[in-house]
């Protein structure tokens, strides 16, 4: 950083702190900072002010820098708070030279205007970078989390695994769906796998096209799917659009398809006692 | 409750322009007054409308109006792009007919979810639907 720019900005450091205060205070009304309180907001503008005058007199390191915006990033402040803040540096610093153009030639001006330049430039630069990183991971990580979400697979018990679709169903998801459905069919050794759609809103013909060939799919490597909670008007909307699903197994409920994956494994539901009232269990599964 | 000319589009370019568009599809039938089976009835056929402007004309629109006449409300949905058009129209309104490895089902199928279906399409120009379904 400029030798004399930064013997200016130091020497009169008291001035243009003082003035920095002034001019983000100001920006305070502009509501990025309407959830923080005022004390908060006061502590961190000392904070800020503090770190760009360690990083003027280590002469643009950016280490404290690094440590105060990744703070910031955690406690999701603006990006905007930041920069506004380095450009309300750059006019304050620049005024105040103004303000002193007697002590400074033309030749020292356009010198400062340009080291405030090359000081400011790189590190609303670095923190534009620290910020984008750091929201790219989160959008990266919240991805996944959806794509998990988006084709569970429960494997009940053996030989029985349900796959409760909840929400639209778009072509990404469509072949999530299958994967999920092959890769957990293997997984878990299942012979039947429910697919139950009580929570998907819309079934249109591709909807019900990527449902078709999943079941297909699952058929192929030698287990059954069977489609469970259709519901009416999702019935009639199928019958009307001329769907063919007669040749797949469906069922109304998630309970009745439970009963039919039991049949189909071999297994039956027996009332031990007045306690283990198995069909209330069975019951309650086939409730939304 | 709606005054005559009452009219709103929903443009269709991405994947989920579709979600928007049944969605106010859905909203605007339960104003109306049409029930859970009518409702789901006419967002499919939304759904269809703006998957084959997506897929087949990449871009263009649904627009939703509300019709009255002596006796009956209803809504009236218009999809339109300036796509590649449809050169056989008698063609695409067969059962199974599909350019892109779909089910083929998407136009028959709003036509018998509909009251009214109207295609008009002139290629190289676009095409336009014209669905209605009244409130009875
Ligand atoms: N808006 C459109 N513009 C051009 N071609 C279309 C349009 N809509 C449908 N088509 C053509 O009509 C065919 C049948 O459409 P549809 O009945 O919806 O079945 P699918 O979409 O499953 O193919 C499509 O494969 C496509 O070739
Ligand atoms: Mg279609």
């Amino acid at each position: 950083m400029d030798k004399l720019l930064r013997e200016i900005v130091l020497e009169n450091s008291d001035h243009i702190v003082k003035k920095w205060l002034t001019e983000i205070d100001r920006k305070k009304a502009d509501n990025y900072t309407v959830s923080i309180s005022e004390e908060l907001f006061e502590s961190t503008n000392r904070e800020f002010v503090n770190v760009i005058f360690s990083s003027v007199e280590k002469e643009g390191m950016l280490e404290d820098l690094h440590k105060f915006s990744e703070r910031l990033i955690h406690l999701g402040w603006p990006l905007s708070y930041l920069t506004e803040g380095m450009q309300a540096f750059r006019r304050v610093t620049m005024n105040f030279i103004l303000e002193r153009s007697e002590e400074v030639d033309s030749q020292q001006f356009t010198e400062i205007l340009e080291g405030v330049d090359q000081w400011i430039d790189p590190i609303v630069n670095f923190l534009v970078n620290e910020y984008s990183g750091n929201w790219e991971n989160t959008v990266s990580i919240q991805r996944m989390a959806l794509q998990e979400l988006s084709a569970p697979l429960i494997p009940v018990m053996e030989g029985i695994t349900i796959m409760p679709l909840v929400g639209t169903i778009d072509t990404e998801r469509a072949k999530l769906i299958m994967e999920n459905l092959l890769d957990g069919v293997i997984k878990h050794n299942a012979e039947v796998v429910l697919m139950d759609i009580t929570g998907v809103p819309v079934v249109d013909t591709m909807v019900a096209h990527h449902i078709i060939q999943a079941a297909e799919a699952v058929r192929l490597i030698g287990a059954s799917c069977i489609l469970v909670g259709i519901r009416p008007e999702i019935a009639q909307t199928i019958v009307n659009l001329g769907i063919d699903l007669s040749n797949f197994p469906t069922k109304s409920s998630l309970q009745k398809g439970f009963r039919s994956a039991l049949e189909i494994t071999g297994r039956r539901v027996v009332n031990v006692g007045e306690e283990d009232d198995v069909e209330n269990i069975l019951d309650s599964l086939g409730k939304e | 409750m709606m005054d005559n000319h009452f009219q709103s589009c929903i443009p269709i370019q991405k994947e989920w322009d579709i979600v928007a568009a049944r969605q106010q599809g859905r909203d605007f039938s339960k104003q109306i007054g049409f029930g859970a089976v009518d409702q789901a009835r006419i967002a499919t056929a939304i759904s269809e409308l703006a998957r084959n402007i997506y897929l087949y004309a990449q871009k263009g629109a649904i627009c939703f109006e509300y019709i009255e006449d002596m006796e009956h409300k209803g809504i009236k949905i218009i999809a339109s792009d300036e796509g590649p058009g449809i050169s056989d129209i008698s063609r695409v309104m067969e059962d199974g007919y599909t350019t892109s490895g779909g089910l083929g089902a998407g136009l028959p199928g709003i036509k018998r979810l509909m009251d009214h279906f109207d295609i008009y399409s002139e290629e190289g120009k676009g095409t336009e639907v014209t669905i209605q379904k009244w409130l009875r």
